[in-house]
């Protein structure tokens, strides 16, 4: 309906209807919504700072990533789900580029930078700061409890999925129609298998199913189908 | 009494000439490379009979830190029969700190060491001080040491050592190599643009050895390498003999094979275990019974290559490929060390085309032929661990460092521009986006001296030095299955387990739950992975779905290849083949073809429902899946719906949907085009974007390089959350800056290691203009093989054996008609 540039598949949460997109990114269309979890900025830099020195083009990376899904769907809002930036002092590494960016992304439309635990202090390079936001009968937050409606990120899911060759890992939603996780956005965000012990503490009986990121489609897939 | 070559040596070390020593094992080679040193120091002692002043005087490098432990223990006995006031010492990663210590400030006259101590006290402020005094290294098993990155790394030392004690001379012990004159420029520095060499001294008068194929009364199997069919016969061999070393190429072909022995040994006959992932007590144990002589076999892998020598080996069994002809001399040179006595060997081909190589390896020896590789380029990421190592020492000026690293045979042909790359990486990452100046790990000062930035810097150092980069390795955990019912939660299983053992990660990332294999000797279900265990249950398979035999870590070599080709292609030749084989290769002849030296055979044949492309290359494993990998890729793109391949050392297998046979017979398929050598353009770089290989292949660059540092490869498995994985490094590097030096490196390194797209690429262009097609109804005598590595392996169990049997079976008699 929006062109072929990116594909999304529909994901319902507490009767919400919401937009899975290939790039990680969730759109709630009513609301013109787009909500990114863990880009994980300036990661690279906060290795190096330490002495491993990671090529520094993952902000970039991340960015154009955003920059391309944000044009797609030129959404009227953007939330970022915590751990936005690596730590505390990232924001203060971006590149004069970067937050030209970054600015330029935020014109015309409201932006929420939630907090996280790798960037709980607000960072004031534009937009508001939030613990949390509620919309109807969803609440976005960084770290999942488990309520109902509860659209979270922090874990960073991926999926291990048998195929008849081999096993693929992938980034993945994950989400039972009561409450979701998304995955991580950031080019360096590492993942967490979705049969780890903390999803099963948000979600009974593991009875979810993972959105899995394809190369050109997102794949529905019952969670006992991955490990 | 002295031999020629070890009075040769002592003359050359008088005339202050750095040789280099060829010679096959058992010639007394380590003794002729100390000769020099215990000659001069205790003429000193004698001469002034008060104590010499301390200093280094030798360095001993070995490739194995137990071989520098033997050969000190084995120094000290003639030391002090002489009562030589010599002091000898080891140092290895084993050594305590406060005698490292001591050793930098109170040296011994001989210190016996690793590549990478050496990489470690010429890192520290004390080397002037302690390698001024030097006046000689022995490199032992230096055919061994020049072969990988740790040869690279030894060579940057050496260059350093030549500048701080230029007084010094080296002496190279070296097996039997292809090319004497290359390796012996690795002792020597090389002047700016042109090439010098060590003098060379061959020890003569080895008796040729009795090699000879096992004439197996057995019926020859068509694949699998457990030549299990020979197992009494290999048994007898033994029996009759007073020790035998029998070579295996793969841990697991070690393990199931002494299990074999030992389910007949009806005579009790002591026979052991060697490989290199037993622990080493275990390996010292095996070692010393075998110096004591109580041993009658040892089965063993390459674990037992190198080494001192023990024992009074008369025999020595090689089972399954010898895949080169050098290496399969110095393994036979294991067995004798009389000079003067012939050296006796058995091979056993465990198929039938190992029988060819067989065949063709014999020939190579009795033509006194070597294939080993020639003279590494000396890689980027080891000259970046060892730029930063220089910088940990002392503050360095580019032009200087430059002009010592060319004095390193591996690296001189080095650019300055490929080496200001690696400064510019060792300081502040070498990128694009030149951001992290502020972060350096070196720095310029206003000389323009680099220096480094920080204490923490030389820590980091020492914790990374090395080039043996560890697989990640994951604990794998028996279990209870849970049986047919609900696929893949891990909250069913009940966790812990027995500890079997570890695994190495990417292969269980290369396996579907429910896959079965081999581990630790029994037939095992993947279950499930939950951080860093792997959970397993008993499986009742006969047959493991995925073969756990990987063909060792060498390829069949180009040579012994090459001379593969040629005894297919000359008929009378094969009169030296079992009769067997020669029906088979007859067979072949009347049903399809037998392809000649140059060509390259291709088969397309229907069965059962599929369609089956066969090549037959003969260019090794590596090459051949990298081969697939891009047939699979052009094959998609020609519509004929490739679902898969396999590939063993001599042939390559697609199969797909689309009958191949039709698709070149209409011209919608070209196999000239399929096979151009174009295919290692864009399609091998689309590949390499996601090939786990490759990923692989940079994850260890990033390693040696000092990118990454080693703990958090092994740390990040513990913690539930990955901290980053250098997949992702790898993809962004890839995209953003594709020329970086990591990516060069790996690059260089995916030519000759795990891709082998040097020898795939020499291959295309052999065989251009020499394909020769041969559409079949049925599958020929020779795919037969590699069609059977499709049903996977017979690798476990009588029961497995014989179900691959009766498997085996159908397939022969459909070729057979």
């Amino acid at each position: 309906m929006r062109g072929t540039l990116c594909v999304s598949g529909m994901m319902d949460v507490a009767g919400t209807a919401l937009r899975a997109d290939l790039s990680g990114a969730l759109v709630w269309d009513e609301q013109r919504l787009l909500v990114v979890s863990d880009l994980h900025l300036e990661k690279g830099s906060s290795y190096a700072s330490r002495g491993t020195l990671l090529p520094p083009f993952d902000t970039v990376a991340t960015l154009r990533r955003l920059a391309a899904v944000i044009a797609h769907y030129d959404p009227r809002t953007v939330i970022a789900l915590g751990d936005s930036f690596h730590d505390r002092e990232a924001h203060l590494r971006l590149t004069g580029d970067d937050r030209a960016v970054i600015a330029n992304l935020q014109v015309g439309r409201d932006w929420v930078w939630i907090t996280g635990n790798h960037d709980p202090a607000p960072h004031g390079i534009g937009g508001e700061v939030a613990d949390e936001v509620t919309l109807g009968a969803v609440t976005f937050r960084h770290e999942p409890t488990g309520a109902r409606g509860e659209i979270a990120g922090h874990l960073h899911p991926k999926a291990r999925v048998a195929t008849r060759a081999r096993t693929l890992e992938r980034r993945c939603f994950v989400s039972d129609g009561e409450r979701a996780v998304m995955p991580a956005f950031g080019a360096y965000a590492g993942g967490l298998s979705v049969r780890d012990a903390a999803f099963a503490k948000l979600f009974q009986k593991r009875a979810f199913i993972a959105h899995v990121l394809g190369d050109t489609r997102l794949h529905s897939i019952a969670a006992a189908r991955c490990y | 009494m002295p031999r020629e070559h070890q009075l040769a040596l002592l003359e050359k070390a008088r005339a202050l000439r750095s040789a280099l020593l060829i010679a096959p094992t058992g010639a007394g080679k380590t003794l002729a490379g100390f000769l020099p040193t215990l000659v001069e120091l205790g003429e000193k002692a004698t001469a002034r009979s008060i104590p010499r002043p301390a200093g280094l005087h030798t360095l001993y490098i070995s490739p194995l830190k137990a071989l520098a432990v033997d050969i000190a223990r084995n120094l000290e006995a003639p030391i002090s029969e002489m009562g030589l006031p010599i002091k000898v010492e080891t140092r290895t990663g084993d050594t305590p700190v406060s005698r490292r210590q001591r050793q930098r400030r109170y040296p011994p006259d001989v210190l016996l060491t690793t590549p990478e101590q050496l990489a470690l006290l010429l890192a520290s402020d004390d080397a002037p001080f302690l390698f001024s005094s030097l006046k000689r290294v022995v490199l032992d098993e230096l055919h061994a040491l020049v072969t990988s990155k740790r040869g690279d790394l030894l060579s940057l030392a050496l260059a350093r050592l030549w500048r701080l004690a230029p007084d010094m001379r080296m002496i190279g012990l070296s097996a039997t190599v292809a090319e004497p004159d290359q390796l012996a420029r690795f002792l020597v520095p090389q002047p700016n643009g042109a090439v010098a060499a060590a003098d060379v001294v061959v020890a003569g008068g080895a008796a040729q050895p009795v090699v000879e194929m096992l004439d197996t009364r057995e019926r020859l199997p068509w694949a699998g390498h457990t030549a299990r069919h020979a197992l009494a016969e290999m048994y007898e061999l033994i029996k009759a003999n007073k020790t035998t070393l029998v070579f295996v190429n793969t841990r697991s072909q070690a393990e199931m094979l002494f299990q074999d022995f030992w389910r007949i040994n009806e005579d009790n006959l002591a026979i052991a275990l060697h490989h290199g992932s037993l622990d080493v007590a275990q390996r010292r144990k095996v070692e010393d019974a075998m110096a004591a002589g109580k041993l009658r076999g040892v089965v063993c892998t390459s674990s037992l290559d190198l080494g001192v020598d023990w024992g009074d080996v008369d025999l020595v069994i090689n089972v399954g490929a010898p895949k080169g002809c050098s290496r399969l001399m110095q393994r036979i040179g294991r067995a004798n060390h009389r000079l003067d006595e012939a050296s006796r060997a058995v091979l056993v081909p465990a198929n039938r085309f190992e029988v060819l190589e067989c065949s063709v390896a014999i020939d190579a020896i009795a033509d006194n032929a070597q294939d080993t590789p020639p003279l590494r380029l000396g890689a980027l990421d080891v000259l970046a661990q060892h730029v930063l190592g220089c910088a940990c020492a002392e503050p360095f000026l580019s032009d200087e460092l430059y002009a010592e690293v060319i004095t390193a045979a591996p690296y001189a042909s080095l650019s300055r521009a490929d080496f200001d790359d690696v400064v510019d990486f060792v300081a502040s990452g070498g990128y694009a986006l030149k951001i992290y100046e502020r972060f350096a790990r070196i720095k310029q000062d206003a000389k323009g001296c680099w220096r480094v930035a920080n204490p923490k810097v030389r820590q980091s150092y020492r914790l990374n030095v090395g080039t043996i980069v560890e697989e990640a390795m994951l604990k794998v955990r028996l279990v209870r299955s849970r049986g047919g019912g609900a696929k893949g939660s891990t909250g069913a299983i009940a966790r812990g387990g027995r500890l079997l053992g570890e695994i190495e990660e990417y292969f269980i990332e290369g396996l579907t739950q429910g896959d079965t294999f081999v581990f630790g000797g029994e037939i095992v279900r993947y279950e499930a992975l939950a951080e860093d265990q792997v959970y397993v249950s008993r499986a009742n398979d006969a047959d493991p779905k995925v073969p756990s035999y990987m063909g060792g870590k060498f390829p069949l070599s180009t040579y012994l290849a090459e001379r593969v080709r040629g005894l297919l292609d000359d008929r009378r030749a094969w009169m030296q083949l079992p009769e067997q084989v020669r029906d088979w290769l007859a067979l072949q002849k009347d049903v399809s073809r037998i392809p000649a030296r140059r060509e390259l055979l291709v088969e397309t044949f229907p069965r059962s429902s599929k369609y089956y492309l066969v090549c037959y290359p003969f260019e090794g494993r590596l090459a051949h899946q990298t081969l697939g990998m891009l047939l699979t890729r052009r094959l998609e793109r020609a519509r004929a719906r490739p679902l898969g391949f396999v590939a063993n050392e001599y042939a390559l297998a697609v199969w797909g949907l689309g009958d191949m046979s039709l698709m070149v017979n209409q011209g919608r398929l070209d196999l000239a085009a399929l096979f151009d050598p174009d295919m290692l353009g864009d399609d091998l770089e689309a590949w390499l974007a996601e090939s786990a290989l490759m990923k692989r292949t940079f994850r260890s660059c990033a390693v040696i390089s000092g990118l990454i540092p080693r703990r958090f490869t092994g740390e990040e498995k513990s913690r539930r959350q990955v901290l980053f994985s250098t997949d992702l490094v790898y993809d962004v590097l890839r995209r953003h800056q594709p020329d970086h030096m990591l990516l060069r490196a790996a690059r260089a390194d995916a030519a000759t290691g795990l891709l082998d797209l040097k020898r795939l690429g020499d291959m295309l262009k052999r065989i251009e203009g020499r394909i020769t097609h041969r559409p079949l109804d049925r599958v020929s005598p020779l795919a037969v093989p590699v069609m059977l590595e499709i049903g996977r392996e017979s690798v476990y169990g009588e029961a497995a054996d014989e179900l691959l049997a009766e498997a085996a079976e159908e397939l022969v008699k459909e070729a057979m008609g």
